[in-house]
């Protein structure tokens, strides 16, 4: 109240900021607003429909690997596979991926095999070593500290005047960390090509969004870190991909970084050691499965005779053979030596360890 | 060839390898036109530009994390810390990200960033500027953690740490910034890491240290040498990964050790060489290993940190009692 009487008792305003909020499809696939250019190209819609398909099966394989002791592990995307597929496939494939362990995804837009994914996640570094774009980070498991990561990368395409854009991906909970905002700080300083993405599913493990911020958006972060935040329904990928577009031309522009808030929503367990039932009920669990992404788009390209029945059963048809012979990959893959964890410690292992390595491969005393 | 500083030494490295690889950036608080706090880049802005000369917001943590990312892109980033006890927030991207990148992604991503960092107490600066937490870097797999002792092995080690396509953790002696002075010639040529330094010869007992301490170490040798002991001094230089060869080289002839460091005692770096000497070297000793460190305390501030810093007497006394023993 303080407040407003100072600003009514004359006091100038300095600066005003606001957040925009961009939506096109509403939960029934009905148009709430005139559509981008891109969603005239039905090709493209497919790809993006298909993409959610295909990573919507695969995490339902991947839990099942879990579940049987063949996978570790495992972070599902079930409900928010909007965001990372929209995000990806908005980029072009000599930009730079700085993905969240949830941001699958985007690697399989971006080229990541599935049984790459599944390696990584089955517990073998060479999962990381992937088909992807070469210089594409891997999965962030420490929530936020690739954000710094993402801001040296752009930093990088800024002194060597690459027209490239470093996109960093993490969660809302990432947002509470001084690694985030330490990042998007130094971006809006050099006003570097970046992009920021936060996936805002409300929960980060058990901690609902309420208990990780007190601000109204976590899009307006970005205003205090000197560049635009915008929120997006992340549950609408045409939504997301516009964002993106936007957000990711302006960036290889020189017009510096800019922030997505993808709001959206985790249907399933944080990972596959969590259960979510001990910090929210199955009742809102259910309520939000109306507005998840697959359903939204697909209503929409059948209204719009994009998709049809028979393309649905074929994609499923499609989905399961893929993911079946990823499967089959990765099981069949050849097991890592012990003693390679030394391989990569160093360039060049330090005659020092070479003996510990000696010790490991079974060739003598260290 | 002229006589230069310690900290002038790092600035003519850092210069010389801005020069030949334009891939180098310096990165740090306070780190462009003021020329760093005890000015080791002064001149590099100017010369160099302050694209490649970068103040950052104040903000250590993202020093390191920048430098991953831009390491990652081949940059060769060297990030200034302005004191050790500064460093702790970059700890994370240190343990989580610079030192394992490689391995990550095994090998498609590496680390080639150099972090700097004053090391030690001894100038009367404020709270939390007196750090050496040398050994909890020295834990980190996949980081080299070099320290030099004197101008010429600042220049030379400090080309080699920015050469180096692994993650460097580079400490400078505060004590010695200034203190220490020498020959240096500006020529570009590296001293190899991972390799010990045997400063001075002996055959009675081996001393081992690192960093300003050397200059204790060192005195204490001469002030052996006038009883008649002949003491090796060795400066460890790299302390991850360390040159045991030397080490143990040395004990082999002397059979007597004493290791120095002003860091507390307690999982200090100089435990680890003495669990080394222990395994590798028991039927070479003719005393047990002693050392002689700061106390299990917190670094104190001004008024009592030289009661912190091993004296002269302390190893000589060490040292004395070594060779006495039977």
């Amino acid at each position: 109240m303080a407040s407003k009487k100072m600003a009514d008792g004359g006091l100038p305003v300095i600066a005003r900021f606001e957040v925009r909020h961009r939506n096109y499809l509403a939960p029934d696939g009905s148009i709430n607003r005139p559509l981008p250019a891109f969603a005239s190209d039905a090709d493209l819609l497919t790809a993006l429909y298909r993409a959610m398909m295909l990573l919507r099966n695969f995490d339902r394989k991947a839990v099942a690997l879990q579940r049987t002791g063949r996978l570790g592990t495992y972070a599902v995307s079930l409900g928010q596979e909007a965001v990372s597929v929209g995000i990806a496939s908005a980029m072009r494939a000599d930009d730079v991926l700085l993905p969240s362990y949830r941001d699958n995804g985007a690697l399989i837009w971006r080229g990541v095999k599935l049984e790459e994914i599944l390696l990584f996640w089955g517990g073998d570094e060479r999962g990381n070593d992937f088909s992807g774009p070469v210089e594409d980070f891997p999965f962030c498991v420490p929530v936020g500290s690739q954000a710094p990561h993402a801001a040296g990368v752009a930093y990088a395409f800024k002194l060597r005047k690459q027209p490239r854009v470093a996109v960093c991906m993490f969660g809302d909970g990432a947002t509470s960390k001084g690694d985030v905002y330490e990042a998007m700080n130094f971006a809006g300083v050099h006003k570097l090509p970046v992009v920021f993405v936060a996936t805002n599913n409300q929960w980060a493990i058990s901690v609902p969004l309420r208990l990780q911020t007190g601000c109204e958006t976590l899009a307006q972060k970005a205003i205090a870190a000197g560049f635009t935040g915008e929120q997006v329904d992340g549950s609408d990928v045409v939504a997301v991909r516009a964002a993106a577009e936007a957000a990711i031309a302006a960036a290889r522009d020189g017009q510096g970084p800019r922030f997505i808030e993808a709001i959206t929503y985790r249907l399933g367990d944080h990972t596959t050691s969590d259960d979510a039932l001990r910090y929210r009920s199955a009742d809102e669990v259910q309520a939000r499965w109306k507005e998840e992404p697959i359903t939204r788009l697909r209503s929409y390209l059948v209204g719009q005779k994009m998709w049809s029945k028979a393309q649905e059963e074929q994609l499923a048809a499609e989905c399961h053979e893929r993911v079946e012979a990823a499967v089959e990959r990765y099981l069949a893959t050849e097991p890592r030596r012990p003693e390679s964890m030394f391989d990569h410690l160093y360039a060049d292992l330090p005659d020092v360890y070479a003996a510990q390595r000696r010790e490991l491969a079974g060739e003598g005393d260290v | 060839m002229s006589e230069v500083t310690l900290v002038e030494a790092i600035n003519l490295a850092l210069a010389r390898a801005m020069e030949e690889d334009p891939d180098v950036v310096v990165l740090g608080e306070d780190v462009g036109i003021n020329g760093g706090v005890f000015r080791a880049t002064v001149g590099l802005q100017t010369r160099f530009g302050p694209e490649r000369v970068l103040d950052t917001p104040l903000a250590e943590l993202l020093i390191s994390g920048l430098c991953v990312g831009m390491a990652a892109q081949g940059l060769k980033p060297i990030g200034e810390i302005q004191f050790m006890g500064f460093l702790y927030p970059c700890i994370d991207q240190l343990v989580n990200h610079a030192s394992r990148i490689r391995n990550r992604t095994q090998g498609r991503l590496t680390c080639p960033m150099v972090l700097r960092t004053p090391h030690g107490a001894g100038i009367r600066a404020p709270e939390h500027h007196s750090e050496s937490t040398e050994a909890m870097l020295a834990h980190i797999p996949g980081l080299r953690v070099v320290i030099p002792s004197s101008p010429e092995r600042a220049y030379g080690l400090l080309l080699a740490a920015i050469r180096d396509p692994d993650p460097v953790v580079f400490l400078e002696p505060t004590r010695i910034y200034r203190a220490a002075k020498g020959e240096v010639e500006d020529n570009g040529e590296a001293l190899p890491l991972d390799v010990a330094f045997v400063l001075r010869q002996g055959r009675d007992i081996t001393l081992i240290s690192w960093g300003a301490m050397l200059k204790e170490t060192m005195a204490a040798a001469d002030a052996l040498a006038a009883e008649g002991i002949a003491a090796e001094v060795i400066d460890l230089a790299t302390l991850k990964p360390y040159d045991e060869a030397t080490v143990l080289g040395s004990l082999a002839k002397t059979g007597r050790c004493i290791i120095v460091h002003e860091a507390t005692r307690t999982g200090g770096f100089g435990a680890e060489i003495a669990a080394l000497i222990a395994e590798r070297a028991l039927t070479s000793l003719l005393a047990p290993v002693a050392r002689v460190t700061g106390y299990d305390t917190v670094i104190p501030m001004a008024r009592l940190e030289q009661h912190m810093i091993p004296s002269v007497d302390r190893i000589v006394t060490a040292a004395r009692k070594a060779c006495q023993y039977n």
